[in-house]
């Protein structure tokens, strides 16, 4: 890539991280253990909304809706039907895709803020009808509770620390499938959309259909954060999927910078760290958090990592132009 | 056919405070092309300034200027303020952003109607407050069958007033003409002499100030306020401006009265748990079979 890097650093930096990771909850107290679960939540969700508003452009201010989705399959089927939660896992991601396919197809021709404003309504019905309690099935607006904790067979997980784990292994391999579609045709293609749709189009891609796809990953990836929360917490209700946590995943995407996976992380890391930090200054928190959302956009208004992909390519091929040449 | 109308009344009452809302809303948007998530916080510090101004001074007001000049000194005081308070929040948290790009605006957007929230709850505390009850007369009057309140009759013409107004000065004025031509070509605009910097403060006054003569409204109208109700306001105001088609003024307007009226008959006829459900039901079905809004024009795309 940059070919500046020291390459011991490059092949050393992966296993550090790893060590680093494994080693952190037996280091600290449970309570940042826990911390450090709802920082991985906060990733899982940035990366799926990363697919939707930072690969394609798509503006989507309503993807606690999937998030929800997620969180209430797992409740409902696990105290219900007894199916295990780590079962429910891939049946929240199907569910929450396959919600997002039926609700975005008549309204993905929608542009930038009137899909806006869509998305927002799609995810305040969500939000109502959770609370509405419909068929009895949601549990009105104290949720549903009693979940049981996730269990491999011989392996129950129920302490902070499996917890720990557990987020961020899903995290690590997201990240692995995310990276991958990142250099894929479909990358490729959804980057193209949101550079230049009609181009796009003209160019052959079927922007309906991988505008469509990007809603059903991102709503997928949600579900399955849905379904890690709901098992964490053991109750669901509908005040956690309200319209801010939809704001917060909108922030964590641009203080990062779209389209880029280190910068989800980052501002998820902003996002879920910073009140823990601040948590000395009580009321004021939040008023410092605002200050501090201006003001990084102020400064970094393309967010803290933003995606080099394209610079790094015309870098080397210049680079290798060059060679040649010279 | 009483209920129906009583209903209409309602409906049109909280539909002018969405419209009077949606247009804070439209104009920045038509302008700037920025969602300005602040502008429900806008409203709600309107509305709080009016209570203390209300409580505050009410032995004054009694004693000097009789009820209908103290409620017309809180209003026109609450919406000076709030006046400055947009045109502050411009100043620092959009003008050195919006260069950069709509959605870093967003974000900017989000933080500050985070300050201007929790700043609301610092000063004012969490509970909810309550505008004082014995200020505002409580009448009924009965015209053909149907029961109105005073009230009622008042916000509806101070509304509809204000949205003329509005109108008036958008189309009439050589402010408005400036507003309207830097909505449709900033940088034509630009040759032609009218300040961009000044048309934005210029937004930043009307807007706001619009928002809070609502806030102190719905106060005399509910009477129970909240630091929060800003984010429920601002996204049916939102969705009013949609709904009418973003940047068109008259259809903020009017989106803001349709909202009002389908959400008390949704209440009325539906159920109440589920009016918002329906409402905002509504507008992805008006959005699927119109995509510019109900009264957006169908723009061609640039290519």
């Amino acid at each position: 890539m940059t070919g500046k890097t020291n390459p011991l650093l490059r092949t050393a930096a992966l296993p550090l991280l790893i060590a680093v990771f494994a080693a952190y909850p037996l280091l600290v107290s449970s309570y940042f253990v826990d911390v450090a679960f709802f920082f991985g939540i906060y990733v899982l969700l940035g990366l799926s909304l990363n697919i939707v508003l930072g690969e394609v452009g798509l503006y989507d201010l309503g993807h606690a809706g999937f998030y929800a989705i997620g969180a209430y399959t797992t409740a409902i089927l696990n105290t219900r039907f007894g199916i295990p939660v780590l079962v429910l896992l891939p049946v929240s991601a199907l569910t929450a895709g396959l919600f997002a396919y039926l609700v975005t197809s008549p309204i993905i021709h929608l542009r930038g803020d009137y899909l806006c404003i869509v998305t927002i309504g799609m995810g305040e019905i969500v939000r109502l009808a959770l609370i509405n309690n419909p068929f009895d099935l949601t549990g009105g607006p104290n949720g549903v509770g009693g979940i049981q904790s996730p269990s491999l067979g011989f392996l129950t997980i129920d302490s902070s620390i499996g917890f720990y784990f557990l987020v961020w292994v899903v995290v690590g391999l997201s990240i692995i499938c995310l990276r991958r579609l990142q250099r894929s045709r479909i990358g490729r293609a959804w980057n193209c959309i949101r550079e230049d749709e009609v181009a796009a189009q003209a160019a052959g891609i079927d922007v309906r259909s991988y505008k469509l796809l990007a809603f059903v990953l991102g709503a997928a990836l949600a579900g399955i954060a849905g379904n890690l929360y709901a098992a964490k917490l053991m109750i669901v209700s509908p005040e956690s999927f309200s319209f801010w946590e939809s704001c917060l995943m909108f922030c964590i995407v641009l203080i990062g910078g779209m389209g880029s996976v280190p910068g989800v992380i980052i501002g998820a890391a902003a996002i879920s760290l910073f009140p823990e930090i601040f948590r000395g200054f009580a009321n004021y928190r939040m008023v410092i958090f605002g200050v501090a959302m201006i003001v990084m956009m102020m400064f970094r208004p393309g967010g803290l990592l933003p995606r080099r992909r394209g610079g790094a390519e015309a870098r080397d091929l210049v680079r290798r132009l060059w060679r040649r040449n010279g | 056919m009483r209920v129906f109308l009583e209903q209409l009344i309602n409906g049109l009452t909280i539909g002018s405070f969405y419209g009077l809302i949606a247009l804070g809303y439209s104009m920045v948007y038509g302008v700037l092309k920025l969602i300005n998530f602040a502008h429900g916080d806008f409203f709600t510090l309107g509305s709080y300034l009016g209570y203390t101004l209300l409580v505050l001074g009410a032995a004054f007001m009694t004693t000097h200027l009789g009820l209908w000049g103290g409620l017309a000194v809180a209003m026109i005081a609450a919406a000076l303020s709030l006046a400055l308070v947009g045109v502050i929040v411009e100043r620092v948290a959009y003008r050195p952003i919006y260069p950069a790009g709509r959605l870093p605006a967003v974000v900017s957007a989000l933080g500050a109607s985070l300050v201007l929230q929790n700043l609301i709850m610092i000063v004012w505390g969490p509970r909810y407050q309550a505008y004082p009850a014995r200020l505002i007369p409580n009448l009924h009057i009965q015209v053909g069958g149907i029961s109105l309140t005073v009230l009622q009759i008042l916000i509806l013409g101070i509304s509809f007033l204000l949205m003329a107004v509005l109108y008036f000065v958008i189309q009439r004025t050589t402010w408005g003409a400036a507003v309207r031509a830097t909505a449709l070509d900033r940088d034509t605009a630009a040759l032609m002499g009218i300040n961009f910097n000044r048309v934005i403060r210029f937004i930043f006054t009307l807007g706001p100030a619009l928002g809070a003569l609502t806030g102190v409204m719905v106060g005399m109208y509910y009477r129970q306020i909240s630091f929060t109700m800003g984010w429920n306001y601002g996204l049916k105001a939102f969705t009013a401006t949609i709904l009418g088609g973003i940047g068109n003024l008259p259809g903020a307007m009017f989106g803001g009265l349709i909202l009002g009226v389908l959400e008390m008959l949704g209440s009325a006829y539906l159920s109440t748990a589920w009016k918002d459900v329906f409402v905002f039901l509504i507008l992805i079905l008006v959005l699927i079979f119109r995509p510019n809004g109900l009264f957006g024009e169908k723009i061609a795309e640039k290519v």
